[in-house]
């Protein structure tokens, strides 16, 4: 079979990282002299990984999984690049946020000086995490994870005020400790399997079983990608980091970064390489059920818009994790179909936050009200949002916490399931809160002269609206079976990535 | 064993100092113990009893090696410690600049 793929299609998954990083350089270079080099290069940029990263979706579909040896090192030795279905629906996530962020911060980044400085650690930071998702070699993911954070932790001290220093060293601080504890983890697997292949790896665990070590390692994987996924009990980070940061970083870090860094690698490790023990199930989604609950409770009494929006992520990553705890295949579908969709509307609803904050000043709900009519187009897009979060029927939020409860109550965990509920009544309350309080009401006099945002960051805004609202059609039975489906087996399959991953080498 | 244990003895002195110490810079200095107990413990487990450097020679039959790439490892591993810390210690400035203090006690204007 292999001999009849393309060398095109292999030379696809490298670009993934190539792309972001050359363009990060290039940006470093020239736009301190040549301003307008940097919007347009971002933007080509990220234009073009969402065309690659629909090209990957169509490569997996159409020749299986994917691996490219950098070097021409065969996989055991060298490093290897893997795009199988779970990749390419975590890059086409990511890279469709990254290029809708892109656009908006045309417009946002102008208040901010050396505009240069923020796309290229934005661009590193795509770099990143692109490179976490496509990476086969848990060395490299790690690498691959600090270039990500390292530049997440600039860009949450970006604006340079006191607070964003101080969320920023916050962030890094406990970020850094997750890391040490991934690494530390990575030495004891390195140390009982001989290997740093994560599907040779697998093989090894597979022939071994799994020893007291891989269970300490697994613990310490948990910790550590849980710090960086901002779970329950680790999450004191996310909500001064998240509202520190520039707008269209908040997005990216509450929308595509915790997801990427956090969860996907989490659960790429805890189910394809050491094929999760069923203990590792329940701790999963105990963890993911606590982290609904409590984030959505420190979600209703909060004022600061951009807070209230950062504690609700936590909440709704709690659904992504119980989901895909569950480790029936409905509920690892319902999960990942989360996650895609959180990370539509939670970036949208912090693009909202955004503009508000750019054309009224500020963040508190108390000082808003009636930004309707002054600012339609971010209202109605924030209404959209604000229902989807909340999972209202016809939006896209919808279907996958409905797939997450049916899931639940399939596997007989009705517990779970009745708190899934009762964590979505209490989003709705919160957001009908938001929305009472920012958009609809009496105008606000001192927010009389206020007026519209300029058109990219509408653009931006109204295109992940349109995906809130288209997003529930991913469940058709065309797209379905080419997209969500297929990643969701991947992880489901457990142990036996490793024998689809052997099969996809080059020859 | 002992090695291993005085490594996690190092790492845990590291999250102490992380955890309990009031100064930034003792913060970052704490972060570098932990992260430098891990990167010794990366080299150990490479590591062979009476073994030899692994440097090969076309006219020598090898028996003993040291595992190479946990070396190899360890050295991007600190090249990455060194960003971190350049990091961090880049924010601390910034901190002392805008508070007028390193105590994380006075730094709290974030709250909720």
């Amino acid at each position: 079979m292999t001999d009849t793929i393309p060398r095109a299609v292999y030379n696809l998954i490298p670009l993934f990282v190539i792309i972001p990083l050359a363009g990060a350089f290039i940006t470093s270079l020239v736009a301190k002299k040549v301003k307008w080099v940097a919007d347009m290069l971002a933007n080509l940029v990220s234009f073009v990984l969402l065309i690659a990263s629909v090209a990957s979706v169509l490569a997996v579909n159409t020749y299986g999984v994917l691996v490219y040896q950098v070097g021409i090192w065969k996989p055991p030795l060298g490093i290897s690049m893997v795009l199988d279905p779970l990749a390419a629906f975590m890059l086409l996530t990511v890279n469709l946020v990254v290029f809708l962020i892109t656009i908006y911060s045309i417009n946002y980044m102008e208040k901010y000086t050396a505009k240069w400085n923020f796309y290229t650690l934005f661009l590193l930071l795509v770099a990143g995490m692109n490179g976490v998702i496509i990476t086969g070699d848990i060395f490299n993911l790690f690498v691959f994870l600090e270039i990500a954070s390292v530049a997440s932790y600039a860009l949450v001290a970006y604006g340079t005020d006191a607070e964003e220093l101080e969320a920023s060293f916050k962030y890094l601080v406990m970020s850094s400790v997750g890391s040490f504890f991934v690494l530390l983890g990575i030495a004891l697997m390195y140390s009982y399997t001989s290997t740093l292949n994560m599907a040779d790896m697998a093989i090894v665990l597979a022939e071994k079983g799994l020893g007291r070590v891989t269970y300490f390692s697994a613990v310490l994987f948990l910790m550590g990608f849980g710090l960086k996924a901002a779970l329950v009990p680790f999450h004191a980070w996310l909500p001064d980091a998240h509202p520190a940061a520039p707008a269209p970083i908040s997005a990216m870090l509450s929308g595509v970064i915790i997801k990427a860094l956090g969860v996907y690698a989490l659960i790429r490790i805890l189910y394809n390489v050491i094929g999760l023990p069923p203990v590792f199930s329940n701790v999963l989604m105990f963890l993911g059920a606590l982290s609904m609950i409590v984030g959505v409770f420190l979600a209703i009494g909060q004022f600061d818009l951009k807070r209230l929006l950062a504690y609700h992520s936590i909440s709704q990553i709690g659904y992504v994790v119980l989901g895909i705890g569950l480790g029936t295949p409905l509920g690892i579908l319902g999960g990942l179909f989360h996650l895609f969709n959180h990370s539509v509307f939670k970036s949208l609803l912090f693009l909202n936050a955004g503009a508000v904050e750019y054309a009224a000043g500020t963040r508190d709900l108390n000082s808003m009200g009636g930004l309707n009519k002054k600012m339609p187009v971010t209202g109605a897009t924030s209404l959209f949002a604000s229902l989807a979060i909340a999972g209202i029927p016809p939006f896209n939020g919808f279907f996958s916490k409905l797939i997450i409860i049916f899931a639940a109550v399939e596997a007989g965990r009705m517990g779970y399931a009745l708190l899934a509920v009762i964590a979505s009544i209490l989003t709705l309350a919160s957001f009908m809160k938001v929305q009472k309080f920012a958009f609809f009401g009496k105008l606000k006099e001192s927010l009389s002269d206020i007026k519209e945002v300029p058109f990219f960051m509408k653009s931006a805004m109204i295109s992940l609206a349109l995906i809130c609202l288209f997003g529930g059609l991913l469940l058709m039975p065309g797209i379905f079976g080419r997209f969500i489906k297929p990643a969701a087996e991947t992880l489901h399959s457990g142990n036996a990535y490793s024998i689809t991953v052997m099969e996809g080498i080059e020859e | 064993m002992a090695l291993y244990l005085l490594c996690i003895a190092l790492f845990t002195i590291g999250l102490y100092g992380i955890l309990r110490k009031r100064n930034i810079i003792k913060i970052v200095i704490s972060m570098m113990i932990a992260e430098y107990a891990i990167n010794l413990m990366f080299v150990l487990v490479g590591y062979r009893y009476e073994g030899r450097s692994p440097i090969l020679s076309p006219d020598q039959e090898i028996l003993n090696m040291v595992d190479p790439l946990p070396q190899a490892i360890v050295l991007t591993a600190i090249v990455i410690g060194l960003a971190v810390t350049a990091m961090t210690v880049a924010i601390a400035i910034r901190i002392y600049e805008k508070y007028g203090t390193f105590d994380v006690t006075k730094i709290n204007r974030l709250r909720g």
